[in-house]
């Protein structure tokens, strides 16, 4: 019985929901905008009133963009009693599915609007920010704005990406909130392992907890092989130390601590929005300056 | 709306070179019942050779692209094609054009309608290393002959080849001409006519260094042509280049496009910023060109579409490629059929590009590379990592480091030329209109898919 109540126990799963700003009230703005990311593994909706976060919802694409991107709009307006979507002056998709936002005024593609969302969250310090989501890498160099100036991306191969991250909480049996923390918990720091190729390095692990090493050292090898994984792609465009990260992974202290060994100095994290929500509030921001411009012409 | 810089207009030359490349298919399907030999072959081989019989050639790779085009009109029937050379064994890491062309064999399906063509004997060159093997599996498929030419090309100029292996190159291929006519007399019975193959030969010459010419009068701003442009009239020369009409087409195609630049025609009439590409395109969503348009970029060649069909001659004195002077423009007389081995082996050797990016070390084609953003006045680069070429894929990321190091703008994209299964549309132009951003360029109207 135990048995099977630990089978039905989803390790991968990260926390999904919604949330609505306490001391806002969507009544009082002149302009409400949302942002759709609908990215190949996590949808996220954010709702901005006048440009500040109001609301939003977080969780799960399924295969089908167009009904991802219609529940998590529906999860957002959920957190707002009273909201509905004809209330919003100005939609716009980003990610992956971003074509497929039925309601969407605008698609933009997700590099812009994660620079633009880094800027809104972390300040116009920002220079450098590294978006790890669930099945892509991206760096991007941006200005005090959050316009791009350079990015590079990894190729289709989602090594080193969330997903990546998912499986082997899945296989190691850590919840995924957990996998970090638990990754310190070794008196050494082990070599990485190998490859972050998410097949190759199961196999890996499983050779790894067969001769005997702790599942916190095998995550510590895998967090220290994605963190190298990562580095490899942000150091080919210009790291400045004005740097963030966006996405899931940013949650992830085992990958972050050690990246940051690897570049060489602290990355900054003083921000109170999810991480997770960067290119969805990127596009509602954009969503605003859209709408301004259409009601000027 | 905003405003066109330039003037454009459509190219004349357009629908004769359509015409020209649905004959030649269509000589292809009727070429047994008038009469004709009928052979299958790689583009980059002496196509110039089976000239001296009344003949047709069914051209590899541009016809593994051609099933290609069907991932757009109709996936489904374009599967099939893929299913077939799967089941029997061919892995997904192999030429996508080869797998296409298997396929159809198997299926017993001429993608322009019919039966595959019955061929009489193949021709295979060791352009690349799935060259040297395509007709050989063919063959074991077809149980029809083939003939294997050992290919070796000049080192690139930078790396200094000594006169004397480049003389030993060109009397190695010279040899293998004479062998494999006496090969084909004797596979078909009929006589080979050295009249004809000296005309082929001269033919095979004039085509591309005309189609060099055209390339050349790309760098004109604006550019008179735009790559997409470019990709349906270099086939011509990549599927016929020995014939007259092609070579007549390409006179006719260099007078307007000169004629263009003299009078400011442009190809895009935003025309804002210029780039190249590298790499075939993938044939099945060539939307990636207009996509650009929106955003005022031309994308003025690439080293493949340059080269592939074009006679490029290095200029030692300026360090740059000029259209190869053809024997007819140095006064040379060719008069026998071992002149016309000696022209032919020569011409392949010296003055084919593509060829030399697929064998030999990076260097050359960097260089050549540059020479193009130099002269083509370039401001960025997007590089096709094709997945189905192992050919023109060869030190992509060298090349890549080599533009970024200069400082131009580069993106790549993951794909593969023949296979729609490796490319991902929202990927890539999620990352072409990231790109658009970085050079600085606006989107100056909708994009709309399929115009
Ligand atoms: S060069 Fe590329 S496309 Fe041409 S045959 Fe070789 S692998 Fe195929």
């Amino acid at each position: 019985m135990a048995e099977m109540e630990e089978q039905t126990i989803e390790y991968w799963r990260w926390d999904e929901g919604n949330w609505k700003n306490p001391d806002m009230d969507f009544k009082d703005a002149e302009i409400l905008t949302a942002g759709i990311d609908v990215g190949s593994v996590s949808s996220q909706a954010v709702i901005m009133a006048d440009g500040e976060l109001f609301a939003y919802g977080n969780t799960r694409s399924g295969y089908n963009s167009r009904d991802s991107a219609s529940n998590v709009m529906n999860m957002a307006l959920e957190a707002v009693p009273g909201l509905k979507l004809e209330d919003i002056h100005y939609v716009v998709g980003t990610g992956y599915g971003r074509v497929r936002v039925p309601f969407a005024n605008k698609a933009i593609t997700e590099i812009a609007c994660h620079a633009r969302g880094a800027n809104y969250m972390y300040g116009p310090k920002v220079r450098t920010i590294m978006d790890m989501g669930g099945q892509d890498l991206k760096a991007i160099s941006c200005d005090e704005r959050g316009k791009v100036l350079n990015f590079v991306m990894n190729e289709k191969c989602a090594a080193g990406t969330g997903r990546g991250m998912e499986v082997m909480a899945d296989l190691l049996k850590v919840p995924i909130q957990k996998v970090g923390e638990m990754s310190f918990q070794v008196e050494k720091e082990p070599p990485p392992v190998s490859t972050t190729c998410v097949l190759f390095a199961k196999t890996e692990a499983l050779g790894l907890l067969k001769n005997g090493w702790s599942v916190p050292k095998v995550l510590a090898a895998y967090c220290s092989a994605m963190a190298h994984r990562i580095y490899g792609v942000v150091k080919t465009v210009d790291v400045k130390k004005e740097f963030v990260i966006t996405g899931g992974c940013a949650k992830n202290s085992g990958i972050i601590n050690r990246l940051e060994k690897e570049l060489g100095f602290e990355i900054y994290k003083d921000t109170k929005v999810d991480t997770q929500l960067a290119g969805a509030i990127g596009a509602a921001l954009f969503g605003k300056a859209l709408y301004e411009k259409s009601k000027k012409k | 709306m905003v405003e066109k810089k330039y003037k454009t207009a459509p190219l004349k030359s357009w629908d004769k070179a359509k015409e020209i490349r649905l004959n030649i298919y269509k000589e292809i399907a009727e070429a047994k019942s008038k009469g004709k030999v009928l052979l299958g072959g790689g583009a980059e081989s002496l196509i110039a050779l089976p000239t001296g019989f009344d003949y047709a050639m069914l051209v590899g790779e541009p016809y593994g692209a051609a099933i290609s085009y069907l991932a757009k009109s109709d996936p489904d029937e374009y599967m099939k094609y893929v299913e077939a050379s799967e089941h029997a064994g061919y892995p997904r890491d192999l030429c996508a054009y080869m797998r296409n062309y298997i396929g159809s064999i198997l299926r017993d399906k001429y993608v322009f309608g019919g039966p595959f063509p019955k061929i009489d004997f193949y021709l295979q060159a060791g352009f690349c290393d799935t060259h040297s093997k395509w007709y050989q599996a063919v063959s074991d498929i077809t149980g029809r002959p083939y003939f294997s030419l050992d290919l070796v090309p000049f080192d690139w100029e930078i790396e200094g080849e000594s006169e004397k292996t480049k003389d030993l190159k060109r009397k190695y291929i010279v040899d293998q001409i004479h062998e494999a006519i006496a090969w084909m007399e004797k596979q078909t019975g009929r006589e080979f006519n050295d009249e004809t193959f000296i005309q082929g030969v001269l033919n095979e010459c004039e085509s591309t260094s005309l189609w060099a010419k055209v390339c050349i009068a790309n760098r004109a701003i604006p550019a008179p042509l735009d790559e997409k442009t470019m990709l349906s009239l270099y086939v011509l020369a990549v599927i016929g280049r020995p014939r007259n009409d092609v070579v007549e087409f390409y006179r006719e195609l260099l007078d307007e496009v000169e004629d263009r630049v003299a009078n400011q025609i442009a190809a895009n009439p935003y025309e804002t910023a210029r780039i190249i590409t590298d790499s075939q395109p993938p044939w099945f969503a060539l939307d990636l060109f207009r996509l650009l348009e929106t955003y005022g970029v031309v994308s003025v060649g690439a080293h493949y579409t340059f080269g592939l069909s074009g006679g490029w001659e290095y200029d030692e004195e300026n360090k740059t490629w000029e259209a190869g002077k053809t024997p007819q423009e140095k006064g040379v007389e060719v008069k026998t059929r071992d002149e016309a081995a000696n022209v032919l082996a020569d011409w392949w050797l010296r003055t084919g590009t593509v060829c030399r990016g697929v064998r030999h070390s990076g260097a050359g084609k960097i260089q050549r590379i540059m020479d193009m953003v130099d002269r083509w006045k370039v401001d960025g680069a997007i590089v096709h990592l094709n997945r189905g070429c192992e050919g023109t894929s060869l030190g992509q990321m060298d090349i890549v480091s080599s533009l970024l190091e200069r400082g131009l703008p580069t993106m790549t994209y993951e794909g593969n030329h023949a296979d729609p299964r490796e490319y991902d549309e929202n990927r890539t132009f999620a990352r072409i209109e990231s790109f658009m951003e970085t050079m600085g360029l606006k989107q100056l109207y909708e994009f709309k898919k399929g115009e």
